[in-house]
């Protein structure tokens, strides 16, 4: 029972994986079963066009975790980096950092992550690169300030005093030791990165027809929620899932990696 | 054996006293006995010392008999106070005696405050649960309280925070506090360990006063042997969890009679000792000390027979002394060799008498300020003097000692000279380079001819990274060595040099004591065979045994590789042992410079005289100690004129006018005061 949310974001991670090679048809249509409820051969049932919600369900799952891992993979390594160099580094480079994240966080995310998207037009890519973008300030801000706890302790003023650059110092003497509260954030950006998928695909700024997305999915949905509530339910529920799950886990690692934690809990 | 001490005031019965106390906590799938059947009195009036090295049990001592023990903990024996036995009160019943009749000090006055509190209210909290004092009776009670315990101004102290106090203030608070309750026994767990020397002379005046004056027993836990000898009627030495040796003041500090005591005495560092290697307990507390069926001390003791592993010694009544060691029991006393002189003197530190030669070092109008910045555009604001002028010269091969208590600016010193801080204005010369222009690669280069050990062995190394790595450090960012095997090597063969075994290279620092973690410090600054090593406190957060070992390794490599140090301590006994000159700092300058020994034989600026005698010391014999009042003022608006005239006895009006110059005292001895102007 302990381990049900890693359960479910493994069956999130092999929906994904194995998806495309499932004998599953996304696009097929069933012009005899639209809006059709769940029925032994479609457990699901079908959506509006005729086509198996379940199937479109497992390969909506690879949108979301692909934009998932890309937008969180970048955006931590941007980040961390960006806000690592710019503690220890300080100075005007410091400042001018410093600025533009505070000029990053004043703007809502979401609402620039949709102004970009709809610059850059719809499409995967674009999603990924516009949550991208809105993404790294979370992770620099982290990394600066554990960087500017940890720059004057004395391993790092040694290894300055041996003559270690900075490159070395950031990557060996640094990033190690701050690596326990990025990746309980990361864990937290998930979950974020899949409701903000699912919100830009419900805009329309996300993934084209026919290709599913869970977002998209809830969007043509709302249309028939009276008579095919399913075509809500199921990627609403698939979200809700995924999003607490991640959660739950991310928890259990700050519990397990934050030393703090450990000490009042 | 429950044969007391025989003395003066015998008469009364005691105040507390304590039988077999044992404290065990789980461990291991056992148990591990922290306090073994410890027996202890104290009388009214009394000052009781506790003393040992860290983890020997004398802390988990004063908290057992407050019962104030983690969950888990296990508590056997008898604590007696006043013939009520503590151990068997209800807990509600042992709320009422904890801060109303046994009250406590800690180490760290920083932390034991609430810092969300007024002084005020923390101390009403006390007068309220165990008096009944409320309003303005209360508030009159604290004024008195911080009357009594030497807070100037306590109208206006009544209403801060703690954090607007320094610590000796913070000390006083935490005094108060305590003596809030009025106990009859007060327990003061290392009461003036964090605290600067001349602090540290304050506050046990103060717990010296307040105890005559109010008839108090003091339990008083310490590892310094120094304050011992000021403080102490009777001492009881800790060692693994059981009392070695217990003695009057008088008998404790003439006869020394348990081995572990001796070499305690012997490991201490002191002038008359300069030149010898200092005496050393080998090993380290065993870790299951409970389980060993002999003496515990056995495996570290120079003296030890076969007998001692195989029978544990009792508490044996000696001469008015008590004693665990079968070396004193006259059925086996035979079987022992008298206890070896100390005879260790060999070679003296190298150098100590010739005249420094061509300085490897020379340092000269070094001043560090840090900005203080305010507001969007961070415009500056203010200034921190940290460092302000300062001026000196270390010869290749030897040892200038930089002293002064905590904010006096030493630290900043050694880091600008290294160039981790960049010196805001003043020259750095080594070996005929400025280091202060040197930029990027040529400085990278540069430095590894200098080097640094810090004082603190647990943040100076990176938790993630195995010994190899931390002593190649240096061998890396140098490019001093070709590949991994060569790189193993000769970090086996610097863990060697340091004492360490060539083997422990693929652990990690967590496993190592704080002793071998100074050592793998020491290691890492090696590798890069640097001529000077400015060691910042490198021995201040170790034991005494520990720390001999440390400042005799130092000392060894000083003689065989001509290093030079840059010895920054507050720690005067440690200067004179090993320093070839010393310089006292006071808010960022030097005060004082001249030769180690004759500085602190015959001290004449009056901070460093004050500094020399305020130094609790183990011999015996009157000493007139200089008692400064007040804190140093902050290095952010540093008082005009002479920086130290509004503490000295001896200001006169021209010391607030300009800061006095430099008066040359012959033999490399310098002053900066007006008493030997003209």
């Amino acid at each position: 029972m302990r381990h049900w949310p890693l359960l479910i974001l493994l069956l999130w991670a092999l929906m994904a994986l194995v998806g495309p090679w499932l004998p599953l048809s996304p696009d097929g249509v069933h012009l005899d079963s639209i809006l059709q409820g769940p029925s032994p051969g479609a457990w699901l049932g079908y959506d509006d066009l005729g086509r198996p919600v379940w199937d479109r369900l497992v390969f909506g799952a690879r949108t979301s975790f692909l934009v998932a891992l890309w937008v969180v993979a970048l955006s931590l390594v941007v980040g961390t980096v960006i806000g690592a160099l710019s503690a220890y580094v300080g100075g005007w480079f410091d400042l001018l950092v410093v600025r533009l994240i505070d000029i990053f966080l004043a703007v809502p995310g979401i609402l620039l992550a949709i102004a970009l998207a709809g610059i850059l037009g719809p499409g995967i890519e674009n999603v990924v690169l516009a949550l991208s973008v809105v993404g790294w300030v979370g992770y620099a801000r982290l990394a600066r300030a554990q960087v500017l706890s940890l720059k004057h302790r004395d391993h790092v003023v040694a290894a300055q005093a041996l003559g270690a650059g900075t490159p070395r110092i950031v990557s060996r003497h640094l990033l190690p030791l701050i690596a326990a509260p990025l990746i309980v954030e990361a864990t937290f950006g998930v979950a974020g990165v899949v409701i903000a998928e699912a919100s830009l695909s419900f805009l329309g700024l996300g993934v084209q027809p026919p290709e599913a997305s869970w977002g998209s999915m809830i969007r043509d949905g709302t249309r028939y929620m009276l008579v095919a509530p399913h075509l809500v339910l199921a990627p609403g529920l698939a979200i809700a899932a995924v999003v607490l799950a991640v959660n739950l886990l991310g928890d259990r690692l700050r519990d397990r990696l934050d030393v703090r934690m450990r000490r009042h809990g | 054996m429950s044969a007391a001490i025989e003395s003066a005031t015998d008469s009364e019965s005691p105040l507390l006293t304590v039988r077999g106390l044992t404290t065990a906590f789980p461990a291991g799938g056992g148990e591990l006995r922290v306090v073994d059947g410890v027996d202890l009195e104290l009388r009214r009036g009394e000052t009781f010392a506790l003393v040992g090295e860290s983890g020997c049990g004398k802390s988990m001592t004063a908290f057992s008999i407050l019962r104030l023990l983690p969950a888990g903990a296990r508590l056997d024996g008898e604590v007696r106070l006043d013939g009520a036995d503590l151990l068997a009160l209800p807990e509600a019943a042992m709320r009422r005696v904890r801060g109303r009749r046994i009250a406590m000090i800690f180490q760290e006055p920083m932390t034991s405050l609430n810092p969300v509190l007024t002084v005020g209210r923390q101390i009403q909290e006390v007068l309220e649960r165990h008096l009944g004092l409320r309003g303005r009776v209360a508030r009159e009670r604290i004024l008195e309280l911080l009357a009594e315990v030497g807070i100037p101004d306590p109208g206006k102290r009544i209403d801060e925070y703690p954090h607007q106090l320094s610590g000796g203030m913070k000390q006083r608070v935490m005094i108060a506090m305590a003596l809030a309750g009025e106990p009859e026994l007060l327990i003061a767990d290392e009461p003036t360990t964090a605290l600067d020397v001349t602090i540290q002379a304050q506050v046990l005046r103060l717990l010296q006063r307040l105890q005559r004056e109010r008839g108090m027993a003091l339990l008083l836990i310490t590892h310094d042997l120094g304050v011992v000898a000021q403080m102490a009627d009777r001492v009881a030495v800790m060692y693994a969890g059981q009392v070695v040796e217990e003695a009057r003041r008088e008998d404790f500090l003439r006869h020394r009679r348990h081995p572990y005591t001796r070499r305690l005495f012997q490991a201490l560092p002191e002038a008359r000792r300069r030149g010898q290697p200092l005496a050393t307990i080998p090993g380290s507390v065993p870790s299951r000390f409970d389980r060993i069926p002999g003496c515990r001390f056995a495996e570290r003791c120079d003296i030890a027979q076969p007998l001692c592993r195989e029978r544990a010694p009792e508490l044996l009544p000696v001469a008015g002394q008590r004693v665990r060691c079968f070396a004193v029991d006259p059925r086996f006393a035979a079987r022992f060799p008298s206890p070896p002189a100390l005879d260790v003197a060999t070679e003296a530190v190298p150098g100590s008498r010739q005249q420094a030669a061509t300085p490897l070092l020379e340092v000269s109008g070094l001043k560090v300020h840090f900005p203080i910045r305010r507001g969007l555009l961070k415009r500056e604001v203010g200034r921190v003097y940290a460092v302000d002028g300062v001026d000196m010269a270390i010869a290749a091969g030897r040892t200038l000692a930089l002293v002064g208590e905590s904010g006096c600016g030493k630290t900043t010193v050694g880091k600008a000279i290294l160039q981790l801080i960049r010196p805001t204005a003043g020259s750095v010369r080594f070996d005929d380079t400025e280091l202060t222009t040197l930029k990027g690669e040529a400085l990278r280069r540069r430095r590894r001819e200098l080097q640094l050990v810090f004082q603190d062995p647990f943040s100076s190394m990176n938790p993630r990274m195995r010994v190899e790595e931390i002593v190649a450090e240096g061998l890396i960012a140098q490019k001093m060595v070709r590949d991994r095997r060569e790189r193993r090597e000769r970090v086996a063969e610097l863990l060697r040099q340091v004492g360490l075994r060539p083997e422990v290279m693929d652990r990690y620092p967590h496993e190592f004591s704080g002793g071998q973690r100074q050592r793998i410090c020491i290691a890492r600054a090696l590798a890069v065979s640097p001529r000077l090593i400015v060691c910042d406190e490198p021995t201040s957060a170790l034991d005494v045994s520990v720390q001999a070992q440390i400042l005799n390794l130092l000392a060894e490599l000083q003689r065989e590789m001509g290093l030079a140090y840059l010895f920054i301590t507050h720690n005067l006994s440690v200067v004179g042992y090993l320093a070839h000159e010393v310089a006292v700092m006071y808010l960022g300058r030097v005060v004082e410079q001249g030769p180690a020994e004759a500085v602190l034989a015959d001290p004449r600026h009056p901070y460093t005289q004050a500094l020399v005698s305020a130094v609790p010391r183990v011999e015996e014999g009157g000493r007139e100690v200089i008692r400064l009042e007040g804190d140093p003022p902050s290095p952010i608006a540093p008082p005009p004129g002479c920086h130290f005239a509004p503490r000295c006895p001896w200001a006169e009006a021209r010391c607030q006018e300009a800061y006095p110059p430099v008066t040359a005292l012959g033999e490399g001895r310098w002053v900066r005061c007006f008493l030997y102007g003209d």
